[in-house]
């Protein structure tokens, strides 16, 4: 199995192979998508154009351009001609930038963080407070508000300059809790920041009271958005309508807008994580991760340098929370569960600790599997259960099946599997991190 | 002014004196040795020098400065420089990045000249990647430099630690049994190294060792310690001859019927 696979890789991995297979994936996944929407298998047919994107070899330009066309003009067409996939994309997008985030704290600095979603919570709710009504609302019991409530902040295009808030107050927020922890190693570390995670929840849950900040377990809703230009969309929709084949409300066009948002946050993460990687800075990180007396032997500052990590993986949680406010309009308690930093967990060892492109790629694969196979499973069963069939041979009928078995209830399960098979059979990842290779400057090959 | 200077230096562990009274002098220029059997409180005192340790009592200066509570990394920058008794690099790191992270407090790049890569961080990157290639060439360390750490034979490794060191830039490089484990040819080309380290680049050195061809080949001035005191100092040949560093290593009654 593994021989065949390989050997396939080698024989497509030349020109002009790698270029026919990569076009032809993006041709054939789209038209596909396109003509039948709602096919899982169409969808990964698509999904496998940008991984033969980033394996075969090809010229750089020409990898840019393929890149871009999928991101900027494939994916959005396709995502608005069925909006369900811009949502998919949309949350890959989100959950690769907290993965990338994680990945600075663990895979470099190797500080296991349990609790990394209180920093993705601490954007969100910055966002949440300022972008709704929550300031009016601050001495009304939850749930009574007023409708006639003002929004705190008139123009909410303030959007912009909170993305850049919610980056610092989560670095902040990542500093205050790195003070106090920062002297515990491994398991104890990882218990506090778990802890941590749980508080920022709690606090979310009830800092309805006194003073209503957090609306409680109801959350908040409505969050403004910023105003996209009606100009701007009217023109967009005089090329995008004809293209997606059906008329293009404005809901579709911020669920476009969001995603590209994700996608810039995206890219700005992965120049970061690897110009920092790549520095004094990184190579600190890696030093501490592996092996802290040696590094502090050699004159890194271990404090200084791990409230880093720390604050520059929570910074990238901040700017994405604050877009999640804005995208959902709502945000809750809910969504920052223990769960969800084990999810992010889950894509970066997924995706292979310390490497960037598997971290992506480990979001990808889980939310891809959460929202995607999952659900198609769960709709499947629950349209069996509707029906008259009957398992043959056993002759055990579909609509006696228990509504417990519901495969969208498992996540947690597949977390767990994932996790386990990875330590068992790789614990280097999907695509392991690889430590840059110098020029052989001065060194004789021999 | 002598370069270290330790007074009555005391590291206890619960009832364990570890570290007792330790008079230590040590001046610039020197290679020196600490030598004692095994638990005499060599690598601890080398601990507590470094600030992984702090001592209960006593003083140590260092270029006139105290390094008391100081923290390791702040003991590094001062110029103390120390490879380990357990080799100890960064394994899934490059030879090359070994020596980078080993020259951490000499960069001056900051966060946003890594952001936006300045023209002062590629030149200091390019800088500092020469002379890692340098070092490597120092220590006798060929086409290895894009090796993982952890995948260089012992030697190498050794000479990884010495190169990681050295780029530092040190006053002062304490190196902690550097010879154990390795062969008669290797230990002698070792042997060279520490001269060279002090002749061409002035650093000061300071030894543990157990190999006494090592010790007494190489070492100007001799502290042989024995359950966490300094028992005898010397040159190589008062120390050869002391008696209490015979019964030390001996013990009392062989040392007798010996004589």
């Amino acid at each position: 199995m593994r021989k065949f696979f390989s050997n396939l890789y080698t024989s497509i991995n030349k020109e002009p192979w790698s270029y026919i297979v990569t076009f032809g994936l993006m041709l054939i996944g789209s038209a596909l998508v396109y003509m039948v929407p709602r096919s899982l298998m169409a969808f990964l047919v698509l999904m496998l154009a940008p991984a033969a994107l980033y394996f075969l070899k090809m010229n750089n330009r020409i990898k840019l351009f393929a890149g871009l066309l999928l991101a900027v003009v494939i994916l959005p067409v396709l995502g608005v001609r069925n909006i369900f996939y811009l949502e998919v994309i949309f949350q890959i997008c989100v959950f690769a930038a907290l993965a990338l985030g994680l990945n600075i704290v663990i895979g470099l600095a190797g500080l296991l963080d349990l609790g990394y979603v209180a920093f993705y919570a601490v954007g969100a709710y910055t966002w949440a407070f300022f972008g709704s009504k929550q300031m009016s609302l601050l001495y009304s019991v939850p749930g009574a508000a007023p409708a006639n409530a003002p929004f705190f902040l008139e123009n909410p295009d303030w959007f912009w300059f909170f993305i850049f808030l919610g980056i610092g107050l989560a670095a902040l927020a990542g500093i205050l809790l790195g003070l106090p922890v920062l002297r515990l190693r491994g398991d104890y570390l990882a218990i506090v920041t778990l802890g941590f995670g749980e508080v920022i929840r709690v606090l979310a849950l009830n800092l309805d009271k006194p003073i209503n900040i957090t609306n409680g377990p109801q959350g908040i809703t409505p969050i403004q958005r910023p105003n996209l230009s009606p100009d701007l969309l009217n023109a967009i929709r005089l090329v995008l309508e004809p293209l997606v084949g059906h008329s293009v409300t404005d809901a579709q066009f911020y669920n476009v807008f969001f995603y590209f948002l994700a996608l810039i946050i995206i890219i700005v993460a992965v120049v970061v994580a690897r110009r920092l990687e790549d520095s004094r800075i990184g190579r600190a990180w890696t030093a501490i991760r592996e092996d802290e007396t040696a590094a502090i032997a050699m004159g890194i500052p271990l404090v200084r340098m791990k409230l880093m990590a720390f604050a520059a993986g929570a910074s990238f949680a901040g700017a994405m929370g604050v877009i999640y406010a804005a995208n959902r309009t709502f945000v809750s308690p809910e969504t920052f569960s223990f769960l969800q930093s084990i999810g992010v967990l889950t894509m970066v060892i997924l995706g292979g600790l310390g490497s960037i492109p598997g971290v992506i790629v480990g979001a990808a694969v889980v939310v891809f599997l959460n929202i995607q196979v999952l659900q198609t499973f769960s709709l499947y069963l629950s349209s069996l259960r509707q029906s008259d069939a009957v398992i043959p041979i056993i002759n055990f009928a579909w609509k006696n099946l228990s509504t417990q078995l519901d495969p969208a209830k498992y996540q947690k399960l597949i977390f767990g599997v994932i996790l386990v098979i990875m330590m068992i059979f790789r614990p280097e990842g999907l695509i392991p991190a690889e430590r840059r290779k110098r020029e052989l400057v001065g060194e004789k090959e021999e | 002014m002598s370069l270290l200077k330790t007074t009555d230096v005391i590291k206890r562990f619960g009832g364990l004196t570890a570290v007792n009274k330790m008079n230590f002098v040590l001046e610039e220029g020197q290679i020196a040795s600490i030598i004692g059997p095994n638990g005499a409180g060599k690598t601890t005192f080398f601990n507590t020098l470094t600030g992984i340790y702090k001592p209960e009592e006593g003083a140590i200066e260092f270029n006139g400065h105290s390094l008391v509570g100081l923290r390791p990394d702040q003991v590094a920058e001062r110029g103390i420089a120390r490879t380990f008794q357990n080799i100890r690099l960064f394994g899934s790191m490059t030879v090359i990045e070994n020596i980078l992270v080993g020259m951490h407090t000499q960069l001056k790049q900051r966060g946003t000249d890594a952001l936006f890569r300045t023209k002062a961080f590629h030149k200091e990157e390019a800088e500092a990647e020469a002379k890692a290639r340098e070092l490597m060439d120092y220590v006798g360390l060929k086409n290895v430099g894009n090796e993982l750490a952890r995948n260089l034979p012992y030697g190498g490794q050794r000479r990884i630690e010495i190169a990681r060191a050295l780029a530092a830039n040190p006053t002062l490089i304490l190196l902690d049994e550097p010879t154990a484990g390795m062969n008669p040819n290797e230990t002698e080309e070792a042997i060279k190294l520490f001269r060279r380290i002090r002749d061409e680049k002035g650093i000061t050195v300071l030894l543990i060792e157990h190999d006494m061809r090592v010790v007494m080949n190489i070492s100007e001035r001799i502290s042989v310690m024995d359950y966490g005191e300094k028992i005898a100092e010397g040159t190589p040949a008062q120390i050869r001859s002391n008696q209490r560093v015979i019964e030390a290593y001996l013990g009392r009654e062989a040392a007798a019927a010996q004589a």
